[in-house]
């Protein structure tokens, strides 16, 4: 089936949808965008995170065809043209990415955070990152990361 | 497969009758789980979040009708002081990401004895609400599981919405797991107290082949509260009464082992689970006095 959806702000069409298939396999196969991750493939590790009609969620959890007519922002839409986006410039400078796998995930998990709560406590970003699973543990570097963030939006 | 995704439930009834062996699909915290891991393979799947009417909640009867396709994280913002018991599981689903698609009509279509929305349902003796082009009917969520995975809806049927009472009293939910987020319940537990009519509501979860009450532990908690004059005196729980009643809570299950626990784990695990939460929602209530 062919499905039309609004990504990242423009209007974009993906053709030969499997009606089984999730937004993320058609995403990254389809509409080019290869940055939100393919892992679990069951919401678990929160790296396929995407913004569906503003709310944080595992793409890989969503049909295809239930995003149709909707809005998706991934973390290819997040960046200002070559400006970095405040939280991903703050994973940057604050090593929060190591073998980056979990980064585009993390990345709009905080960006969401950040926009609901822009001075959040540290169990409240333990709590707003818990389904973003990084297996290089680099748990304390995102930490760091998110407080660096919180406090240069501020 | 079919994707089929009416907009209205009218539309979504008619396929469900046409297409009776359809997958319903909303927050595809479930579904698409099974689909991507080739788990399932449905000739039909039909998805439910085009239509308004499920996406709402309101006030009908002195209950609250909650459509199927409310999400936990609208439970969690917007009916917490209602349904307190309810709210507090749907804090322990998941993630962010997975509160704000999955939905307690999923979770009551999935019907695993591990869905976190059951105990507090059956506390609070919630009514499922479930429709068909024949028409609607209300089955006691006490009766809607009927085996492990299965549920009373017919072939044709989907979830309309479910009914719950405004909570009358403190709720608890407990919920033992491997870490505080994204896990799975090794087994659960919600109370409800009713103190308008003396009564205890209890819930067990994955300690059985299905969501079960803890009815005769419940009415024994209520009677022996009932007995010593506690509802109106609000005096303090006796230990050996929440003792017992952690007992008789534990002889409801009927738990097995399997790789997320022991059934002597689960077991063991719910007598503490329902002597705490008895504890914890006592003092709730004689703090409310």
């Amino acid at each position: 089936m062919r499905i039309e959806l609004t990504v990242n702000g423009t209007t974009r069409e993906a053709d030969d949808v499997w009606e089984g298939e999730s937004l993320l396999y058609a995403l990254r196969e389809r509409l080019g965008l290869p940055g939100s991750k393919n892992a679990c493939e069951q919401g678990e590790c929160g790296s396929c995170t995407v913004y569906l009609d503003g709310l944080p969620v595992c793409s890989c959890l969503v049909a295809a065809g239930q995003a149709a007519g909707r809005e998706v922002r991934t973390v290819e839409g997040l960046a200002e043209g070559d400006e970095l986006h405040p939280v991903q410039q703050a994973f940057v400078d604050r090593g929060a990415v190591q073998c980056g796998f979990c980064t585009p995930g993390l990345v709009v998990t905080t960006h969401d955070l950040l926009e609901r709560n822009p001075a959040p406590s540290d169990p409240e970003i333990r709590e707003a990152l818990a389904g973003n699973l990084c297996r290089c543990t680099g748990y304390e570097k995102i930490m760091d990361a998110v407080r660096e963030a919180a406090g240069a939006q501020r | 497969m079919d994707f089929l995704a009416p907009t209205t439930w009218a539309d979504a009834l008619a396929a469900k009758a046409e297409h009776p062996d359809a997958v319903p699909v909303a927050g595809g915290t479930d579904v698409m789980v099974e689909l991507n891991f080739d788990h399932r393979r449905p000739s039909v799947l039909l998805d439910l979040t085009r239509i308004p009417e499920l996406r709402a909640w309101d006030r009908a009867d002195g209950r609250i009708r909650l459509g199927a396709g409310v999400t936990y994280a609208r439970v969690i913002d917007e009916l917490a002081a209602e349904l307190p018991g309810l709210a507090m599981a749907a804090r322990t689903v998941g993630s962010p990401q997975i509160r704000n698609r999955g939905t307690v009509g999923g979770n009551l279509g999935a019907a695993s004895p591990a869905g976190d929305s059951h105990p507090p349902l059956l506390a609070s003796g919630a009514v499922v609400e479930l429709a068909s082009v024949r028409g609607t009917r209300e089955v006691p969520v006490a009766e809607f599981y009927t085996g492990v995975k299965r549920n009373a809806c017919a072939p044709d049927e989907l979830i309309a919405a479910v009914h719950v009472t405004p909570a009358g009293g403190p709720q608890q939910f407990c919920k033992i797991g491997t870490r505080n987020a994204m896990v799975i319940s090794v087994t659960a537990f919600g109370l409800a107290l009713h103190p308008a009519r003396k009564a205890v509501g209890a819930g067990i979860g994955s300690a059985a082949p299905t969501p079960r009450r803890a009815e005769a532990a419940a009415g024994y908690l209520a009677g022996e509260l009932d007995a010593a004059g506690l509802w109106d005196s609000r005096g303090a729980l006796p230990e050996g009464l929440a003792v017992e009643f952690g007992r008789r809570v534990r002889d409801a299950a009927a738990p097995i082992d399997d790789v997320r626990g022991s059934a002597a784990y689960r077991l063991h695990a719910l007598s503490v689970m329902a002597r705490r939460a008895a504890t914890w929602a006592w003092d709730d209530y004689r703090r409310a006095a």
